[in-house]
């Protein structure tokens, strides 16, 4: 009989064969209820701790998600604490900012932040940043192309501050929470599932720790370093207005049922088709008439990605839509979907959008019903700058989507006030028009000129087909020609295309 | 002659707000406000020249405030302030 004593130098020889020590009988047997350890876990830090011991230093990049959107609180949180301690010279790779942000411009002027990367910028942040605020300029890309920079390491994230609204105590992480305290609630994670994985230490930021486990999670314990609990990580009722609300805007509805008619008569509208659409009161719209006649033909959809609002839930619990995947909710009625039904899915950034994912969702997308703010007699589009030279908006999946999917249609009004939303060439690339397949105005429906066969199919469903020559020229008979633009010469933004490559700047609008 | 304050408008979003006063001075002198006025501000102030002057008001104060209202919307703002202002019906007469 062999005992292990015996092997003793057996093992010794496999020890050293494989480079190891053998072991030395030191194991200890954990004694305390786990309930009781949980409340000592090692991540469990206050916001002060953790980025001491996360080693962030100056001159690092620090990341954040917009799930929350206006109601963010944990980019001012977060940075002022920054500020106090004492740092400088950050660089801040958000998935985008909003109108409460504007607390940055202090920490801007101060040097705490001095780079910014974006989806979008928005409000007061976005007014001073067009005029020059910043020595360096903003980096915006769309949500795959960010996904796609954070993993090839163009965007490289130091230290990833993710809010979320229940974790445990080891970083179980989820937009929403199944506890009874819950105090927010913001669906998917989606944006801030890269920043997990390749950040080089995550912190997340809860107002509700729970018990472990925490599970299913968004974020799993393995990819996070430390676990702060905090009052609010966010104001959820600020995400969206949250109820479903029809719009009563008669162009908005005449642009959603022509918009409709398109997707009807796309070829694309078949059984186990894909869609997307945004969140405007338009898209909202045409989801209502192409659901009608979804029902009158007995037409399923396989799943609709987004940006998911409380109207493809409902469609979905009705039976018309299978599967949702979910990047970010739109609103609370998403966030609680989410939560409760396993076919409603989250998806990471890069699932969702990534150029070089080959697995991303948007290669898989039909329909994609998008908005824009100026599309130019090229089909460019520009969801970003407005036309008054002014940052207002955001990239978002725009881009993603567009090329992706099998049919890509815009939709927007000839004019907003006296603003022309048709135009001969747009203030800043965003999308470009070889990704565009058709623009829905409440003046005619242009076809871009590479797809004669959707010009084909829509023609002969009576549509009123146009070319962007005829309606850029409508907006001009109405309003007279604009005055160029008072740019300067400095650049303060820089429009990634979602290949990495640059498309556009954008330069500052002087007073 | 403009001899009171009127206003006629709203700050409605693809509307302007017209407010015009006495001036001691000669001359028409527009003060403007625009969400537009990047693009449209110089065609603006000449519609809202033109129509006064058009209306025999060549003295005033204005105050305008616009919301990217169209020409024609102006015109009419500024025609319906001025006969506010001057007592004299342009419609009428």
């Amino acid at each position: 009989m062999s005992s292990i004593k015996d092997r003793a130098d057996l093992i010794k020889q496999a020890a050293a064969q494989m480079g190891k020590e053998t072991y030395k009988g030191t194991s200890t047997k954990a004694q305390l209820p786990r309930t009781e350890y949980q409340k000592s876990s090692p991540k469990i830090a206050t916001l002060e701790e953790a980025i001491r011991k996360s080693g962030l230093k100056d001159g690092m990049t620090i990341s954040f998600h917009h799930h929350f959107r206006g109601g963010d609180k944990v980019v001012n949180m977060v940075v002022d604490k920054l500020a106090e301690m004492g740092f400088k010279n950050l660089s801040l790779a958000a998935s985008s900012l909003q109108d409460v942000h504007a607390p940055l411009i202090e920490h801007i002027k101060n040097g705490v932040i001095t780079e910014i990367s974006t989806s979008g910028l928005r409000g007061e942040l976005a007014d001073e940043i067009s005029r020059g605020l910043m020595d360096k300029p903003v980096v915006f890309r769309s949500h795959g192309g960010r996904g796609s920079a954070i993993r090839n390491g163009d965007l490289h994230i130091d230290v990833a501050f993710i809010g979320a609204s229940s974790c445990d105590p080891l970083g179980n992480a989820c937009g929403f929470s199944r506890s009874e305290n819950a105090k927010s609630i913001c669906g998917s994670l989606g944006y801030a599932i890269p920043d997990a994985h390749h950040a080089d230490k995550v912190v997340v930021l809860t107002d509700d720790l729970v018990e472990y486990p925490n599970t299913p999670s968004s974020i799993s314990e393995h990819l996070v370093d430390f676990v702060v609990v905090c009052d609010s990580v966010g104001d959820s009722s600020k995400i969206s207005s949250g109820a479903i609300r029809d719009t009563k805007n008669p162009r908005d509805i005449l642009l959603a049922k022509q918009a409709a008619k398109v997707v009807i008569n796309s070829g694309y509208f078949n059984n186990g088709f894909s869609i997307q659409t945004g969140s405007g009161g338009a898209s909202l719209a045409v989801v209502k008439y192409i659901r009608e006649s979804m029902l009158e033909k007995g037409i399923k959809a396989s799943f609709a990605l987004g940006g998911i609002t409380a109207h493809m839930v409902k469609l979905h619990e009705e039976g018309l839509i299978d599967r949702l995947v979910d990047v970010q909710s739109f609103d609370r009625a998403a966030a609680e979907s989410i939560m409760r039904d396993p076919n409603h899915r989250e998806v990471s950034a890069i699932s969702y959008a990534s150029a070089d994912e080959p697995s991303s969702a948007t290669h898989f997308l039909d329909i994609v019903i998008l908005s824009a703010l100026e599309v130019d007699v090229n089909f460019n589009v520009n969801v970003l700058v407005g036309s008054d030279g002014i940052i207002r908006g955001a990239i978002g999946g725009h881009p993603d989507t567009a090329a992706d999917s099998g049919i890509s249609i815009v939709v927007c009004p000839l004019l907003r006030g006296r603003i022309p939303c048709v135009v001969d060439e747009v203030t800043t690339l965003i999308t470009p028009g070889s990704t565009v397949d058709v623009v829905v105005t409440e003046y005619g429906i242009a076809v871009n000129p590479g797809r004669p066969e959707i010009m084909e199919r829509l023609k002969a469903a009576g549509l009123n087909i146009v070319t962007m020559e005829y309606l850029r020229d409508r907006a001009l008979s109405v309003i007279g020609q604009p005055d160029p633009l008072p740019f300067g010469d400095k650049v303060v933004g820089i429009v990634m295309n979602r290949d990495g490559s640059v498309m556009d700047v954008i330069k500052n609008i002087k007073e | 002659m403009v001899n009171k304050e009127a206003f006629a408008g709203t700050l409605e979003s693809g509307d302007i707000l017209i407010q015009i006063s006495p001036s001691e001075e000669k001359g028409l002198h527009i003060e403007l406000q625009s969400t537009v006025a990047y693009q449209f501000g110089r065609q603006i102030k000449q519609v809202i020249t033109e129509t006064l002057e058009g209306l025999d008001v060549h003295d005033a104060r204005v105050m305008a405030t616009d919301k990217g209202a169209l020409d024609c919307t102006i015109r009419a703002r500024v025609t319906a302030a001025a006969v506010r202002a001057t007592g004299k019906d342009v419609w009428k007469d």
